[in-house]
């Protein structure tokens, strides 16, 4: 699978720009705030229906303009497919496939999945535990369907939940019936929950270390402990005894939206032990462990977006990157850098095709291919 | 949108306020209105203040009713059974059906504290009542409620309630709709449906 084509018109600071892309890589390169980001964010707006800066669509259109529109290209099993999304802040978001227009925009999803990898995914090792919840839901939501509907009724009966503890004031007035009703509903699909991700992690995890033992040289161990209340024997009755400190609180303060997964560096908290270039190592070993889990799951390679990747790493671990772009493990791959020449340098080895282009002022040059 | 006049934009403003009538839709119905004979928007605004003074709901179903003694006592019926729904329209359609012979009991709403709607702003208490009354002699509660979440919350809440009581509770198969063709059936009721699949019956239904 590849994008052959990418037409953006108002979107963040271009106003009308095409681009043809080669077929396995692609470079952006240009001076800083020109828009190589964008280039990237548009094309994971493709595929996902949304920003990857978790902005309104309200923010994406360039400033002055009334609506934006991103066009691609996809080829897919020999077959070309028009992916089109439109939105303008009164209407509602459009995505059309070969001039059809989806009726539920999720049903798009995962059809050209694609995978970034964002100076932003530090957070996911030295943010808050919701960065790392977020990332893995994410890709378990994109190999099991039943996973994101499960996600969405436990945090329905959670904000119940909530505005109903919100509501009571003391134990007294609190109906038991109702708050046992919620517990239920927490109870049941929080245990699905727990099953997918212990299961997830399990399977995770040995990419994960194997491709960060390749990209550190066998330097350093990583380790994922996963942590949840449900681990305990019996989440029922954790619930029936935090209810007090809940009521206080005025909110739920157990469950598995308080998961969170402990990651380690040859023992110590990656989140405080870690160097910026260990954890960029992290994020891009992460990151292609999850290219090669949606692989696995959906038979084709993910397109790889990779912004600003080789920024923080040394050249030995640039060189492991390369290694696995040169052996093919990759489908197609759009890159983006402030320094064209480090970019040149870095690819010149391979043999694979490669188009490198210049933006400018809104506008792009091809400068080789 | 700039009207001619505030009167129209008045009136525009009340009739958007209704389902499923946008600002445009409102308009038209205002012209309307000023095109037809004066008696016409009388009729029409009396019909109106009429239904809203007049209609009563029933005190033991509570369903919509020109009294409030409706006619759900009646020995046409089976009254040993009740079947809870949301509100009147739910009890059309079942009674459209011509499979239920039983009683009905409107609780008004679904339980969702997001909204500020709790159990007690439901006709729940009154639903006790009627299972407790020994007069009735209720044997069975079928729960008629939507399948969304909240329908489900305020289902599990009644059965936990009910059960006490003594009484048989049942609740609205769902699954694949008959005449349906499985492939276009939605995910997540045709997965249920292999689930929770039930044993052939040579016999029929």
């Amino acid at each position: 699978m590849y994008l052959e084509t990418l037409r953006l018109i108002n979107f963040k600071n271009y106003q009308n720009i095409e681009f043809k892309f080669n077929e396995e890589i692609n470079c952006l390169v240009g001076e800083n705030g020109v828009g190589k980001t964008n280039v990237l964010d548009a094309i994971y707006y493709l595929s996902l229906a949304k920003s990857s800066f978790n902005t309104s669509d309200n923010q994406i259109i360039r400033h002055g303009e009334s609506h934006f529109s991103i066009l691609g290209k996809f080829q897919k099993d020999d077959k070309f497919f028009d992916v089109k999304c439109k939105s303008a802040p009164n209407n509602k978001k459009s995505i059309s496939i070969n001039d059809k227009e989806y009726e539920r925009i999720r049903d798009h999803i995962g059809s050209f999945p694609v995978v970034l990898i964002s100076p932003n995914d530090t957070d996911i090792i030295r943010g808050i535990g919701e960065n790392r919840r977020k990332f893995v839901d994410g890709v378990i939501a994109q190999i099991d369907r039943d996973y994101l509907n499960n996600l969405l009724q436990y945090n329905h009966a959670l904000k119940q939940r909530n505005s109903l503890l919100k509501h009571t004031e003391n134990i007294s007035q609190l109906d038991h019936d109702l708050i046992e009703t919620f517990d239920q509903s927490l109870l049941n699909t929080g245990k699905q929950i727990h099953a997918f991700r212990r299961k997830f992690i399990d399977r995770f995890l040995p990419v994960l270390q194997r491709l960060y033992s390749d990209i550190s040289d066998h330097k350093e161990i990583i380790e994922i402990h996963y942590r949840s209340d449900m681990e305990d024997a019996d989440f029922e009755k954790l619930l029936k005894e935090t209810l007090h400190k809940d009521i206080l609180l005025n909110r739920t303060s157990t469950g598995i939206h308080r998961d969170d997964y402990l990651i380690k560096i040859d023992g110590y908290p990656m989140k405080k032990f870690a160097s910026q270039g260990q954890q960029k190592s992290l994020i891009v070993s992460l990151k292609i462990a999850q290219f090669e889990i949606m692989r696995e799951e959906s038979g084709f390679k993910p397109i790889l977006l990779m912004d600003d990747v080789f920024d923080k790493l040394d050249d030995h671990r640039i060189a492991k990157i390369m290694n696995l772009v040169a052996g093919h493990t990759f489908g197609q791959i759009f890159v983006t850098d402030a320094r064209p020449e480090r970019t040149l340098s870095i690819f010149e080895s391979i043999d694979s095709g490669i188009n490198i282009y210049q933006i400018h002022e809104g506008k792009t040059e091809l400068l080789s291919s | 949108m700039e009207y001619p006049t505030i009167l129209i934009e008045n009136a525009v403003n009340e009739i958007s306020k209704l389902p499923g009538i946008g600002k445009k839709s409102a308009l038209r119905v205002v012209l309307k209105l000023l095109k037809e004979k004066p008696e016409f928007t009388d009729s029409l605004a009396e019909a109106v203040q009429k239904l809203r003074n007049e209609t009563k709901y029933c005190r033991i179903c509570h369903m919509i009713n020109d009294t409030e003694d409706c006619t759900c006592i009646t020995p046409r019926r089976d009254t040993s059974v009740i079947c809870v729904v949301e509100d009147t329209p739910d009890i059309m359609a079942i009674q459209h059906t011509a499979q239920y012979n039983g009683l009905f009991h409107v609780i008004g709403g679904l339980i969702s504290p997001i909204d500020g709607i709790g159990p007690d702003d439901l006709n729940i208490q009154s639903l006790i009542d009627r299972i407790q009354n020994a007069e009735y002699n209720v044997k069975e509660i079928i729960l008629a409620l939507s399948t969304n979440m909240e329908g489900d919350t305020t289902a599990f809440y009644l059965a936990k309630k009910l059960k006490p009581l003594n009484v048989k509770i049942s609740t609205i198969a769902r699954g694949i709709p008959i005449g349906g063709e499985l492939e276009f059936a939605d995910e997540i009721t045709l997965g249920r449906s292999i689930v929770k699949r039930i044993s052939y019956d040579l016999n029929g239904d």
